[in-house]
């Protein structure tokens, strides 16, 4: 599908559509990707992008990233800068899934030390952290553990002993985002979500064991910043987040907005999905501080999952796992509104950030990083498909530019149904065992909708992202063992 | 089948059509289309259990988003797959009321072909109308 005829490249990995193209568009939409890339998007990206530009209170540009694919409300990969005095908040910016993010996790094995113990390990961990429809979590938490959890996150799981104090300090918001309210979270909420800590749930979602290959260590000295240091080292990397408790809470939110948008606050836009509230006004704070509740289920979430690994290979191999080195490298999100100070037109302002599909990319220096990350710049952790790789990457100074904002993954170009009707599960299965990747699926059909076909090549998105200055690779990851949902 | 998946929207997640000659059949229809999405073979969800829903709102759509987010909410909250048995929708003073039974068992991985989580339905071009005297419901739920 071809751009619209109005788009201008501002360079080689810039491209703006003007504020003319569409009536209402507040401030022109960017979206950052090569020629290439910005050729396979859908039409549906350019459409949701110049909606999002006409949100109340948009600085500057609404964003896409290279991942970008058609969403709904926002394309996925999208990202809003809004002016927290004047503008809006919206639950369709953030996606139903809030806080899903990305956490990856190095070990002192090589991949031939692990490859005895490979099926064993996935195996317990197929198992210990349930992955598909209606999957609840080994572990259960009781309604009042539960609300320690929506306001404390992961440091409450660090706290009854699933994890390490350095596990929070390298997680974004040190795993826990403060003024988080369980007050404004529906009973419904609650009773979708108290099961379902340390699940992976479905879809994209997936934990992988891969190898960080000798030629694919683009950064030596960061690389051992992060700990990897040895050949062919093994990492974990895992994608998920508030399950159904986020959900619901977009959900509940979605519908107070759509009440009162036009009602009480005149705005209107042309998506229902983009429901929306001003920041400041009681509907807008009231889902501020459900959503952070959200935000530290998902941090919890995958404090438990962390757990689950580091049991898994204890009990595989016989060591600890302090013995085998198992530590966090870092926790990352891809779906927040947060508050952020950015510098627009030589000044500080205060913005409520909106990323649906993009990862948020701090520069060297930046406040909120990790003491010993922050000489380097924020480590950005970008999942591909699972026939493919992954990054890890950090971000860069020229990342203002996106308001420090990157990519979340590769992004599909093949519809679920269509990927479904051209792959089989137990094919793709077989298939990447003879390449040396050993699977678990809760479903097969669920296994063909995420064949690697289905995805933007992610060696290009890297590419792009990079290209447009929103962040640089660090290290590249080669699959060994995947859990898909 | 009277419904059908629209393969060419929002590409992460999955898009449906569904049409029937009543509204009543409409909402049985969709919520099937929506509860295929994550087991395949609707035939293997037992009618174990059953639940009796009443819902109500004041626009006709919105009330369907309410009964495919109902089935939604006993999907996670009880690990309860349903299918809706019947279904009656009536108006009264410009508000809608849903009233049905739901009927399904517990999720059973060896038994359901299990696929995708749908986790919830989206307002994206989300649809309910009647052609010609047919009714017709355009959903996107995400996955």
């Amino acid at each position: 599908m071809a751009p619209p005829s109005q788009i201008i490249k501002i360079s080689n990995a810039v491209w703006e559509i003007p504020r003319s193209y569409k009536t209402g568009m507040r401030v022109p939409a960017r979206i950052f990707a090569t020629e290439k890339l910005l050729n396979q998007m859908d039409e549906g990206v350019f459409e949701q992008i110049c909606n999002v530009a006409m949100l109340p209170g948009i600085v500057k540009y609404a964003m896409c990233m290279p991942d970008g694919h058609w969403g709904y409300g926002f394309p996925i990969g999208g990202v809003a800068p809004i002016d927290s005095q004047d503008g809006v908040i919206s639950p369709g910016g953030i996606g139903f899934d809030i806080n899903c993010g990305m956490r990856l996790i190095i070990t002192n094995f090589t991949h031939k030390e692990i490859e005895p113990y490979l099926q064993k390990i996935v195996d317990r961990l197929f198992h210990s952290v349930p992955s598909g429809v209606g999957g609840h979590g080994v572990i259960k938490f009781n309604r009042k553990q539960f609300e320690q959890i929506l306001l404390t996150g992961a440091a409450f799981c660090v706290k009854e002993g699933f994890g390490v104090q350095k596990d929070l300090d390298r997680t974004e918001e040190r795993g826990c985002i403060s003024g988080a309210d369980p007050q404004k979270v529906s009973g419904r909420a609650i009773e979708r979500g108290i099961n379902q800590i340390g699940t992976l749930g479905s879809g994209n979602h997936y934990l992988e064991i891969q190898i960080a290959g000798v030629n694919n260590v683009y950064d030596k000295t960061l690389a051992r910043v992060y700990g990897i240091n040895r050949e062919e080292q093994v990492a974990i990397m895992f994608h998920c987040g508030s399950r159904g408790f986020g959900h619901q809470i977009a959900t509940d939110y979605l519908q107070t907005f759509l009440r009162v948008m036009s009602s009480k606050y005149g705005i209107h836009l042309p998506d229902r999905e983009l429901a929306c509230a001003p920041f400041n006004s009681p509907e807008g704070q009231d889902y501020f501080a459900a959503m952070k509740c959200a935000i530290n289920m998902s941090f919890a979430n995958r404090q438990m999952i962390l757990y689950h690994i580091r049991q898994a290979f204890s009990e595989v191999i016989g060591k600890s796992a302090s013995e085998m080195q198992i530590n966090q490298i870092y926790d990352v999100a891809h779906n927040t509104a947060k508050l952020e100070t950015h510098i627009v037109d030589g000044f500080p302002r205060k913005l409520i950030m909106h990323r649906k599909g993009s990862t948020r990319a701090f520069g060297p220096q930046m406040e909120g990083l990790p003491e010993e990350y922050k000489p380097f710049g924020q480590p950005v952790i970008i999942g591909g498909s699972m026939e493919s790789g992954s990054y890890l990457l950090t971000g860069v100074t020229s990342g203002s530019a996106s308001f420090y904002s990157t990519t979340h993954g590769s992004g599909r170009v093949m519809s679920r149904r269509a990927a479904r009707r051209m792959f089989r599960g137990k094919e793709i299965q077989k298939n990447m065992a003879l390449h040396g990747i050993y699977t678990r699926t809760a479903s097969y059909s669920g296994f063909a909708e995420e064949a690697g076909p289905a995805y933007k090549n992610i060696d290009e998105v890297i590419e792009a992202a990079s290209e447009a200055g929103t962040c640089r690779p660090v290290v590249r990851f080669t699959p060994i063992g995947n859990i898909k949902g | 089948m009277p419904y059908k998946y629209l393969e060419e929207i929002a590409t992460a997640d999955i898009a449906f059509e569904a049409w029937a000659d009543t509204l009543n059949d409409l909402f049985i229809v969709a919520s099937d289309a929506m509860v295929n999405v994550m087991v395949e073979e609707l035939d293997t969800i037992k009618k174990a259990e059953s639940k009796l829903l009443r819902l109500q709102n004041m626009a006709l759509d919105l009330l369907l988003f309410d009964v495919l987010q109902e089935i939604i909410y006993y999907k996670d909250a009880f690990r309860l797959i349903l299918r809706l048995d019947n279904a009656e929708i009536k108006e009264n003073n410009g508000e809608f009321r849903f009233e049905g039974t739901a009927s399904g068992e517990l999720i059973d991985p060896k038994r359901h072909k299990l696929s995708a989580d749908v986790k919830a339905v989206t307002f994206y071009q989300f649809r309910l109308s009647n052609r010609e005297g047919i009714w017709n419901a355009h959903v996107v739920l995400d996955i």
